[in-house]
């Protein structure tokens, strides 16, 4: 059964319900259980668990480095194209926001990498908006041998693409595929998709299986918090987690969970996620599942990240530019989206030296493997 | 209610045939059980007779019968004892056993997963007896095994749940049943083995080599379903408290 079937079988009214009504006991029982299944997961993300948020923490903190060291993971965001044949209201390249659009050249795409490799990254996300037609797989396949001369470790955050398509990228030295369901409410999903084949809510929704199947070695999912009820979107991804680890267990997964920032034309989130919000999600998610990865972008501000970083994050990026071209040329007003953590690489680095956790640059070499 | 392949089961409570003193013996303690799945094994029914001592009288009883292929040391010996037993017993169900080593009779890892993946693809319901090998759980389910049978320790050990943390990997991710089988000798040990979320145990040695053997079945009844109803009603955990060191989430009052 593919999670589409898996997913309409869920009634979200009254998960949302059971999510709301969760009491301090559930909470408590989910705190002490030794292996947390999805209603654990629905207690620590319900309203009853804000006030457990320290005992939420200390745990998460424990769990992560019992689980991860020290380590957190250096990576950064190199932004191919803002071409986008998608209308999503809250991004900055969508198709009719009157923006000079960019696809880097061979050249361009060169004088990135070497600024990113001076700044001493070996772990690159690979970003494009979706426009299948200049900016498809002919372009990536073309593109990634390049990158992976450079980098032990490639993923992508592009258009959902075929199973055939990934595997072709595979071969080339694919390492991860990030594809966010941006909100797992299909009613809210059609609201913000208003064009274009994201609007596909179900093809998107089974492109985790789709990777997972072409052997692709981690698999981010992600939902865009401000979009609708986060706890619920939240709920929904731990069901859609615990989904593909069952069915794909030779896959890794990571999670990311970016909050709703400005942008050129975008909206206004129509749900605030609060500091203490975004900490409970973090945290809960960690008790959940002591293995997943989840990443912390610069969308934060920088003291908020810092008291994030012991809490259960995994991977950070530092110094990221969100426009195509702008390591080389930076505020071209390409951007998909403003940043809040300004700090580059190297003081990130050293602040985490500070409270004792170690960046780390490279862990992976495809070849080992 | 327990279903594997199309089967349900009321009872999660699987038994074995081999140890007991005669038949009767084994008959009375087999249905004080009230297990519904008996393993036989193949190489103990005698071929040239229409009437055999053991089977018999368990097809009398109305039990499903789960014939094992103990004995083979291979691959191709267990696909031909699985072939025997579903032109003789009119089952296409077989519990999966290869042992090479005669003195633990550990499973060998390969060979099963070998034969299984033939057997699947014959049609066969497989029931893998595997060491408890979380790796080796999945990728059998991988090639469409219907439940899986690890063990919880040396066969006829008694030694109880001498694997239990790779068991609990082994339930925590299993999409099909997982019977704990081998080495249960008490039955507050089936009971733990039920408590931490199995689906069945098979317990034969415990029973047929007891000095009463309808009490002791009697004694494992009671102790799965317990075990059974004390995992449903969710236990209540062990933890131990975290040492507090200094807040975490203080950052968020100021
Ligand atoms: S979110 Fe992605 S698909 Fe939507 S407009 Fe932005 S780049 Fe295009």
């Amino acid at each position: 059964m593919s999670f589409s079937d898996y997913f309409k079988q869920l009634d979200l009214d009254k998960l949302s319900m059971q999510l709301y009504s969760c009491t301090a006991n559930d909470v408590e029982r989910a705190l002490a259980a030794p292996q947390r299944d999805i209603d654990h997961l629905m207690a620590l993300l319900s309203p009853a668990a804000s006030a457990y948020l320290e005992q939420m923490a200390q745990q998460a903190y424990q769990i992560t480095r019992q689980r991860f060291g020290a380590n957190i993971g250096m990576y950064l965001p190199l932004y191919l194209s803002n071409l986008c044949a998608n209308e999503c209201d809250y991004c900055g390249f969508s198709m009719s926001n009157k923006l000079k659009r960019k696809t880097l050249s061979d050249d361009e795409l060169i004088a990135e990498i070497s600024i990113i490799k001076q700044r001493g990254f070996d772990s690159i996300l690979l970003v494009s908006g979706e426009h299948e037609t200049k900016v498809g797989i002919d372009y990536f396949s073309h593109v990634l041998p390049i990158v992976k001369q450079h980098f032990s470790y490639v993923a992508i955050e592009v258009q959902p693409l075929k199973t055939e398509e990934y595997q072709a990228l595979v071969a080339l030295g694919l390492d991860a595929v990030m594809v966010y369901q941006e909100t797992y409410q299909p009613i809210t999903y059609a609201k913000h998709h208003t064009r274009g084949k994201k609007q596909d809510f179900v093809y998107r929704l089974t492109t985790p299986e789709r990777v997972a199947s072409a052997g692709v070695d981690k698999i981010g999912l992600g939902v865009l918090l401000g979009l609708d009820d986060w706890r619920l979107d939240a709920l929904l991804m731990g069901y859609h987690l615990s989904y593909l680890e069952r069915r794909f267990w030779r896959s890794r997964y990571s999670i990311s969970l970016p909050r709703l920032r400005p942008c050129t034309g975008g909206v206004t989130p129509k749900v605030e996620l609060t500091d203490k919000g975004l900490v409970q999600m973090i945290c809960a998610f960690r008790l959940f599942n002591a293995q997943l990865e989840i990443s912390l972008s610069t969308r934060e501000e920088p003291s908020f990240r810092n008291n994030l970083l012991p809490l259960g994050v995994t991977n950070i990026s530092a110094g990221s530019s969100t426009e195509p071209g702008g390591y080389q040329n930076p505020n071209t007003q390409l951007d998909q989206f403003e940043i809040s953590d300004e700090r580059s690489a190297s003081e990130m680095a050293n602040t985490m030296r500070t409270i004792g956790l170690n960046p780390v640059w490279k862990d992976w070499e495809k070849a080992w493997c | 209610m327990l279903t594997i392949a199309d089967h349900q089961f009321e009872s999660r409570l699987f038994t074995g045939t081999g140890k007991f003193s005669d038949t009767e013996t084994m008959l009375a303690a087999l249905s004080t059980s009230q297990s519904q799945l008996v393993t036989l094994a193949m190489k103990r029914i005698d071929l040239s007779k229409n009437f055999d001592d053991l089977l018999t009288p368990l097809q009398e009883m109305g039990v499903k019968l789960l014939p094992n292929t103990a004995g083979a040391r291979t691959a191709k010996e267990a696909i031909f004892a699985a072939e025997l037993a579903r032109e003789m017993l009119g089952t296409n169900w077989v519990k999966l056993e290869i042992h090479p080593d005669p003195k633990y009779l550990m499973p060998d890892a390969i060979e099963t997963l070998a034969a299984a993946s033939v057997l699947c693809e014959k049609g066969f319901t497989v029931l893998p007896y595997v060491h408890a090998d979380p790796v080796l759980c999945r990728r059998l389910e991988e090639v469409g095994c219907a439940a899986v049978m690890p063990l919880g320790s040396p066969i006829g050990s008694n030694q109880g749940l001498a694997t239990e943390p790779f068991l609990e990997i082994i339930i925590e991710q299993a999409n099909i049943p997982v019977v704990i089988d081998a080495g249960i000798g008490a039955p507050s040990q089936a009971c733990r083995a039920m408590e931490m979320g199995a689906d069945a145990v098979l317990v034969n040695t415990a029973i047929a080599s007891s000095a009463n053997p309808q009490h002791m079945a009697t004694c494992f009844k009671d102790a799965v379903n317990t075990g059974r109803m004390a995992y449903l009603a969710g236990l209540g955990s062990v933890t131990k408290h975290a040492e507090h060191t200094s807040p975490l989430t203080q950052f968020l009052e100021s």
